[in-house]
């Protein structure tokens, strides 16, 4: 697999006529054609080798410094149409201070609107720990004009974002034009100047491992060391699984073998408890090693799973099992 | 033609499903000649924080139904008792001689669950008229108090009576909408386990009522310092009351326990009362301005 990847002429900006050629032939030629270039994925490998992680266990020191890790690989995310600079402010205040625990350290960001920016850059300060991360680009669909998206990424990193997480075209994948999927990442990577770049895939709407592993191959190929590739937005039904996990991070293994290019990875959507999280750093411990298991290389995109971490951390320290309530999980009478 | 015996493999009710603990250690069940009966799950604090999380997820749905459908689940779970009662009586035999007093007692023990049962169904939409009340208060204002649920409450049932004991202590408590989280009794769990099948054909929502089974010794100090749960109610002994109370206040739970030592008539009249309600419920005031 790896022998036939060892270069890529596909994506190499030369390599833009063969892709010309390719999307004369349609979209199921194109991705042939791409499947041959990347390697396939063996979809049932990867489910069995995933459910072999949930039975790893993790006691004590391993569990406590995976916990801690954890929280301090989370991009803290607010997302909704409801979000307030009030709101963003408290939760910019959460991510400098998740716990009153000084054992509990800050997490790695945090991620809101472009519109949300500024405020989070006043609530956290110029050269604060936590950095701000938003979501550009038309999030979550993606379907606006290239010029609106580009500003977008612009007006963000002007306004403070330390990095900028932005959508794929998948209508464009799904239809085979890749040389248009990756010319928009390129262009979004050159606004976003110092900024780090995340490039989400949406990979419920990618449908198979093997498109998830062409799309995470598409990305990477423009990248530059340090930017991130990212599961999904959220939004969709489907979102992180280990599954789709394992296949981006094989990908990223691939990828830096055959380059030396270290991608990082972010997993989005659907993490929220800790027991989760400990799995996915165990896929990443395995597959990737200690040198993606910190937050410059790795993060989690998660709202709720914060407070679960936390929870977690608090029974690790008591000795007794926490109640959701003690961590601003909706506060019902249960 | 002979059939292959078909044994059961008893297991507990928790989130409304039957599991296995989840450390898969079981400890087993004699009976009174000393042959092997079966296999109970033996369950351990994890078993016990995931039932907890079960009975919190079960809890604000069974907290909104109306106090007439709780009643009337509760009578239905009495019947289900009702229709298998001489299975029920013949649990209450394991491991026990059966003599006809021992017979007798086990079906009258069954006799007094069902009916325990049905006493506490009639209470679900009475006590709220007898607890809450409107309180004179000398200034222009409408003062007024209402019971709400305290939310997952725990239940250590005592060693015998093994059915009526336990019933006697979940059952208030489920009325007004808590949900329960129980051990059954250490030395005769089986009657446990077949009250979990028949919960679970009750139209008792899963997770309001989980029954675990296992040792006192290893549950006990999770029952204590677990802050989800907001209460406990049941019987134990001083060096547990003891290790409940320490784990209570530093949780900040309420405590209903009764001693071990003691001898508990479990049928006299006074072993059900609108006070057992009372003891898992909270009290709500509310201030509110007359004329605005």
């Amino acid at each position: 697999m790896r022998g036939a990847a060892a270069s890529f002429p596909l994506f190499s900006p030369a390599g833009g006529g063969i892709l010309r050629d390719l999307m004369n032939a349609g979209p199921s030629a194109s991705f042939r054609r791409l499947f041959d270039e990347v390697g396939p994925v063996d979809s049932v490998g990867v489910e069995e080798r995933v459910a072999k992680y949930a039975t790893r266990s993790l006691k004590q020191a391993a569990k406590l410094w995976g916990l801690r890790t954890a929280v301090a690989m989370v991009d803290l995310t607010t997302l909704e149409g409801k979000d307030t600079p009030g709101k963003v402010a408290s939760l910019c205040r959460k991510a400098l201070r998740p716990s009153d625990d000084p054992a509990v350290p800050p997490v790695a960001a945090v991620c809101v609107y472009p519109a949300m920016v500024r405020h989070a850059r006043r609530a956290l300060g110029p050269g604060a720990k936590v950095r701000i991360a938003s979501v550009a680009t038309a999030f979550p669909s993606g379907q606006a004009p290239l010029a609106t998206r580009l500003g977008e990424v612009r007006a963000a990193v002007a306004d403070g974002a330390d990095e900028i997480d932005m959508v794929i075209n998948r209508g464009a994948f799904l239809a085979g034009e890749f040389s248009r999927v990756q010319d928009e990442i390129a262009a979004v990577r050159d606004a976003c100047g110092r900024s780090t770049l995340k490039v989400i895939l949406e990979v419920s709407e990618l449908e198979t491992y093997d498109k998830i592993r062409a799309a995470s191959f598409l990305a990477m190929t423009v990248l530059r060391p340090g930017d991130f590739i990212k599961t999904s937005t959220g939004k969709t039904a489907l979102n992180a699984t280990l599954g789709n996990n394992q296949v981006m991070l094989e990908a990223i293994r691939d990828f830096y073998l055959d380059t030396g290019i270290p991608i990082a990875m972010k997993p989005a959507g659907g993490i929220r408890t800790a027991k989760q999280a400990l799995q996915f750093l165990v896929a990443v411990k395995e597959t990737l090693g200690d040198a993606w298991l910190n937050n410059r290389r790795y993060r989690f995109g998660a709202s709720a799973l914060l407070n679960d971490l936390v929870r977690q951390l608090a029974k690790e320290r008591t000795g007794a099992y926490q109640a959701p309530y003690y961590f601003s999980e909706a506060a019902t009478s249960y | 033609m002979s059939r292959l015996p078909i044994t059961k493999t008893p297991k507990v009710y928790v989130g409304g499903a039957f599991i296995r603990s989840e450390s898969a250690r079981v400890f087993p069940l004699r009976d009174a000649a000393g042959a092997f009966f079966a296999h109970i799950p033996q369950c351990t604090r994890k078993d016990l924080r995931n039932a907890i999380e079960a009975a919190a997820a079960a809890g604000p749905g069974w907290a909104k139904r109306t106090a007439y459908n709780r009643g009337q689940i509760l009578y239905r779970l009495a019947e289900m008792l009702e229709a298998r009662s001489a299975e029920l009586a013949a649990a209450l035999l394991v491991g026990v001689k059966a003599t006809p007093r021992a017979r007798a007692a086990a079906a009258r023990e069954v006799a007094a669950t069902i009916d325990r049962i049905i006493y506490y169904a009639g209470w679900a939409d009475k006590y709220e008229q007898l607890l809450g009340s409107v309180n004179p208060v000398a200034a222009p204002y409408f003062n007024f108090t209402v019971t709400e649920p305290m939310g997952v409450v725990g239940v250590l049932a005592p060693a015998t009576p093994a059915l009526l004991g336990l019933a006697s202590l979940l059952a208030p408590a489920i009325v007004s909408g808590n949900t329960v989280v129980a051990l059954a009794s250490e030395s005769q769990p089986y009657p446990a386990i077949l009250l979990g099948e028949m919960l679970a054909t009750s139209d008792l929502p899963g997770g309001v009522v989980n029954l675990l089974t296992g040792f006192r010794r290893e549950l006990v100090p999770t029952f204590a310092t677990h802050t989800h749960l907001r209460a406990l109610s049941g019987v134990a002994t001083a060096g547990e009351r003891r290790a409940l109370r320490l784990g209570a206040a530093e949780s900040v739970k309420r405590t209903r326990l009764r001693p071990a030592e003691d001898r508990i008539d479990w049928y006299a009249a006074d072993a059900q009362s609108l006070a057992a309600v009372g003891d898992t419920l909270e009290y709500k005031t509310t201030w509110h301005p007359i004329g605005a």
